[in-house]
């Protein structure tokens, strides 16, 4: 089905299973333990072998010598894989470094040997014995060092540049110009890296936890140097991805290379101290941001550089992007430069770009109305616009911003807030709001899905679309109970094997709208083939209640597949409706913090969003997930920074308890509300993305209400104790 | 982890000759701590010696009016014991404040005091470090050390110590009682069972060779109000940037240890004179000859600020 037109009224538009917040139907079995992820699949295949990886000890050079006997030696080994025997590899194209390294090193950590054995003891232990000699190269690990450095990254687009910004910059009467910064993040999901390889001559399959199987297949197949047509992955069950568990990892090459090199199923999971320096992270960002407005809080320029580090042939961190689209002016610039760094491989992180580029951008908006002594939230929706600012005849598909404001302001009590920082005190603690846009795009990728319908009325659906964690099983459910008109336990969801078409993937918020859109589209046609079965017009047939009516006939749903069943695939294609409109999420993040007036700690009290991302398919999955990336949005603004040894090149807080998240204690009360709305432009559910609009601005949200409470402005994250203490009164 | 075999021990007595038996044997109890390093294999002992048996989990009056804690008392169980909330809430408090309450039913008194630091480069083999490779090198020093110790540091480790209890029993003049391979017991004041890093960081107690620790030992209740102040970025399940256990008296007179800036659980008695004076005059004298790095230099005005707010919250 091709979406190149507003979508009209459709079944979907009901809502009475979608809209609806239905408890997620892989509850029971997660929360019962009888959902099998990757690591977990005893009963997939008999007696798997185990592998473990040994990582490189420096961060760049050569291998210049490997020593293999004592490892070979020790109890259980079966097969010890490292880039010298295990044949020629290739690389996907996301992929920046090589997955087994050597001779050359490009990052800490990057595996150099997989040892397998008869159990993970074994494996882990001969690990230990794989004696690696290096030598170690000069490498650039300082982002700020290697600033002045950075050039135009060879994709996207470097510089954009409307009317003329230097000029009305310097012409502005008031003007903003300041530079924040942003650490290096880790995605810490709670499943790590996991695979299990098995060969059937020469066929692969592959169980494993990947957020977008067809790339991983595809990746996997090319680095393996094998048809794609030979690789199956499997990966039903994900304990959270974030973006790191996008692209194809070293956990599903090594266990391939493990099994083919064994002659056995093999199992291979990345233990956590690995996981930062061997995977992938969101890269840190320097950023420069000016603004420049009339005296009544008109933007007559705006301007946004930033700068990111990664490997030679990496990409940028996109941080530029929402401040093309968020806010008004009529001159404007953005610059994306990329340095080149020898630490692991930047990445994707949920909401890459717009999570680090609002960090900045919205504290900088938050001193712009300081400056001006306008109301942070006035100031935002005097500079809103409805079209993309650098393309004016180019409109939104909707665009609820200032709706956000408005209702979150409302319902958080912002109207009692004291705009002067550091005047409201609780016994110990100095209290302060704050407040910031969340801003994030909504793409759409072509998505496929096969609907079985068989002979006792069950609706299977299956595609190799994925759940994360975030929902996916249930709003697909729930899009094929609506379009069949069927109860929700009539209907089956098979996710995740690349034996099912391919879908768009979880990754970048496109996964809800454009997978359930191919969903809709397969169900459309399996309307039709029931309508043709029974005799019934398709154009006019009800699905309701498990009946098929046309006219004044009525008949069972079930009777369609009642000699045999009936299957009906196809995949939603999306036309051009995303370039002639500006499709993106908005929203409006509320915090209220206390500061603890002694020790300078930083504990948040309250917080809201208010969203406004087209239909809300499961409002209790969706609230889930807004709720979780605004808690991730507070580890951003206090906690999370891989801390990198600048002479070592490594990320040395390595593990969970040195890279700390936002846990239970640090998030007392959150609020999630949804705009009541429906975007015809986005698909034919009508939705958008909501997973990584939850956490765009949630720091800098944070950073403003530490503001409000201490008047102190930090600009480097996390915003940590320490950079507030000398500035806080006395004591006593 | 290297291979190891593994024993149980039934006796105090026993325990204590079978690791006199075994080069590189080690006691496991709750093994929160030592099974993490056997993973990493930063610990690779080749014999474990299961005390999880030994009769040592007792809380018991001591003759003198004070608490003795079997080695073997698990956190929680301290931490909920009446007469510790009672009499040493700060103790309470501070194990509380440590860890999560599935480590705290397994970790044990004993181990709590023997806990290893949480220095990243330890962690990790691929990096220097004096305390885990005697003579390689401190990766630290010049490193990432915002977490590090700020006192008491030398030019081979400026690792801290991990435990929130040992601040507790080191304000409370606890005294670790233990018995030897040659089955002789000894009381060792708390002030005196760590040792500072010096040029053997490897060495972190005064323990000898095979040496477990029986019980610990309060002294009779010292009254006063009882405050633990662990400072930390986020609020639950983090080690502590610094910490500050305090009992202080209605005369403004009190003790003081400190957390997280310095290879032992912190205490200066000649300060606590000073306590009358308030917190900057203690902390003067608390971390007179403080070397902290430029990352971790905000120790010192956190201890103060700290100290602060717990004398001006037991006055009030």
């Amino acid at each position: 089905m091709r979406f190149d037109t507003p979508a009209t009224a459709n079944p979907i538009d009901q809502l009475k299973i979608i809209g609806q917040p239905v408890d997620r139907i892989d509850g029971p079995p997660k929360t019962t333990g009888t959902a099998p992820y990757a690591y977990e699949r005893h009963d997939a295949v008999p007696n798997p072998a185990y592998g473990f990886v040994v990582g490189s000890a420096i961060p760049k050079g050569r291998i210049a010598s490997i020593n293999l006997d004592d490892a070979k030696a020790a109890p259980g080994v079966l097969a010890i894989v490292t880039a010298l025997n295990a044949g020629k590899l290739g690389k996907g194209p996301r992929n920046t470094a090589m997955l087994l390294g050597g001779p050359d090193i490009e990052h800490y950590h990057q595996a150099v040997a997989v040892v397998v054995a008869e159990t993970f003891e074994q494996a882990r232990a001969a690990a230990h014995l794989v004696q690696v000699r290096y030598v170690k190269a000069d490498g650039q690990y300082d982002l700020a060092g290697a600033k002045n450095s950075a050039a135009k990254p060879d994709h996207g687009k470097p510089d954009t540049a409307v009317g003329d910004f230097a000029g009305a910059f310097a012409a502005a009467p008031v003007q903003h110009d300041e530079t924040y910064t942003t650490p290096d993040h880790s995605h810490a999901m709670m499943e790590p890296h996991a695979s299990m390889a098995a060969w059937d001559g020469n066929k692969l399959t592959l169980w494993t936890s990947n957020q977008m199987i067809d790339w991983g297949v595809g990746d996997l197949a090319l680095t393996l140097g094998i048809p794609k047509e030979n690789v199956r992955l499997i990966s039903p069950y994900i304990g959270g991805g974030f973006g790191s568990k996008l692209f194809l990892r070293t956990d599903a090459v090594l266990a391939a290379l493990g099994a083919r090199a064994s002659g056995r199923p093999v199992k291979l999971a990345l233990t956590r101290p690995f996981i930062a320096n061997n995977t992938t992270h969101r890269p840190a960002t320097i950023q420069r941001i000016r603004i420049g407005a009339t005296p009544d809080g008109r933007i007559t320029a705006i301007g946004h550089e930033t700068w990111s580090g990664d490997l030679p042939g990496g990409r940028p961190e996109d941080a530029i992007q929402q401040t093309r689209l968020l806010y008004a002016g009529a001159n404007r610039m953005t610059a994306t430069r990329l340095a080149v760094l020898d630490l692991p491989e930047g990445n994707a992180m949920r909401a890459p770009g717009e999570a680090s580029g609002l960090m900045a951008l919205e504290i900088a908006m938050d001193e712009m109305a300081e400056k001006l002594r306008i109301d942070p939230i006035a100031f935002r929706v005097m500079n809103d616009t409805q079209v993309d600012p650098e393309e004016p005849q180019r409109p939104f598909s909707q665009r609820h911003l200032t709706e956000c404001f408005r209702i979150g302001a409302e319902r958080f009590g912002w109207d009692n807030r004291l705009r002067q920082p550091g005047r409201v005190r609780d016994g110990n603690w100095l209290v302060g709001t704050g407040v910031a846009a969340a801003f994030r795009n909504s793409p759409v990728i072509t998505s496929g899905a096969r609907v079985r319908l068989d002979g006792r009325g069950t609706v299977t659906v299956e595609t190799d679309m994925t759940d994360i964690g975030t929902g996916s099983y249930t709003i697909i459910a729930q899009t094929a109970a609506e379009m069949m008109g069927v109860p929700l336990d009539k209907v089956v969801v098979r996710l995740g094997d690349s034996s099912f078409p391919a879908s768009a993937g979880s990754g970048g918020q496109w996964g809800a709208n454009s997978s359930t859109a191919g969903v809709y589209a397969a169900c459309v046609k399996l309307r039709e083939a029931v309508a043709r079965k029974l005799g019934l017009n398709a154009a006019d047939a009800v699905f309701a209640d498990g009946q098929v009516r046309s006219g004044d006939r009525s008949v069972p749903l079930v009777q369609a597949a009642s000699d045999a069943e009936l299957v009906a695939e196809d995949a939603i294609e999306f036309g051009n409706l995303a370039t002639t409109h500006q499709i993106s999420t908005f929203g409006a993040h509320f915090v209220e913090v206390g500061v603890d007036a002694a020790t300078a700690e930083i504990r948040v009290r309250r917080m809201l969003a208010v969203c406004s991302g087209g239909r809300i398919l499961n409002p209790k999955s969706a609230r889930s997930q807004v709720i979780g990336a605004m808690t991730m949005g507070v580890g951003a603004a206090l906690m999370e920074e891989l801390a990198v040894d600048k002479r070592r090149g490594f990320f040395v807080n390595h593990d969970l308890a040195g890279y700390e998240v936002a846990v239970h204690a640090d998030i007392p009360h959150q609020d999630v509300i949804f705009l009541d709305e429906a975007d015809p432009m986005s698909s034919p559910m009508k939705a958008k993305g909501i997973g990584e609009l939850g956490i765009c601005g949630v720091a800098a949200a944070v950073a403003n209400a530490i503001y409000n409470a201490t008047g102190v402005r930090v600009r480097n994250y996390p915003v940590t104790l320490d950079k507030l203490l000398d500035r806080l009164p006395g004591v006593g | 982890m290297k291979s190891f075999t593994y024993e149980r021990a039934k006796s105090p007595a026993e325990a204590a000759t079978a690791v006199a038996r075994t080069q590189g044997a080690k006691f496991i109890a709750g093994g929160t701590n030592l099974l993490d390093l056997m993973k990493l294999q930063i610990e690779t002992p080749a014999h474990l010696i299961d005390v999880n048996g030994l009769a040592l989990d007792k809380i018991e009056p001591t003759s003198d009016g004070g608490l003795r804690i079997g080695a073997l008392v698990r956190n929680t169980d301290l931490a909920a014991d009446p007469r510790v909330r009672q009499d040493y809430a700060l103790l309470s408090r501070a194990l509380l404040a440590g860890a999560s309450g599935q480590l705290r039913n397994k970790a044990t008194t004993a181990g709590n005091l023997l806990q290893r630091t949480r220095c990243p480069y330890f962690y990790d083999t691929n990096q220097p470090c004096n305390k885990r490779q005697p003579g390689s090198g401190c990766a630290a020093i010049g490193g990432i050390t915002r977490q590090h110790a700020v006192i008491g540091t030398s030019d081979a480790c400026i690792a801290t110590h991990p435990s929130d209890m040992a601040v507790a029993m080191r304000a409370l003049d606890a005294t670790v009682e233990t018995v030897r391979p040659d089955a002789a017991a000894r009381r060792i004041p708390i002030a005196e069972f760590y040792r500072l890093p010096g040029d053997t960081p490897q060495i972190e107690t005064v323990l000898q060779p095979g040496e477990l620790i029986t019980a610990v030992a309060l002294p009779k209740p010292v009254g006063g109000t009882h405050v633990y102040h662990k400072v930390r970025d986020r609020a639950s399940y983090a080690f502590a940037l610094i910490s500050v256990g305090a009992v202080v008296q209605r005369d403004g007179t009190g003790r003081v240890a400190l957390g997280g800036v310095a290879h032992m659980p912190w205490r200066v008695e000649a300060a606590e004179a000073a306590m009358p004076r308030g917190a900057k005059a203690v902390t003067a004298q608390l971390l007179a000859g403080a070397k902290p790095t430029h990352e971790n230099a905000f120790k010192l005005p956190l201890v103060e600020r700290t100290l602060g707010a717990i004398m001006a919250q037991a006055r009030s």
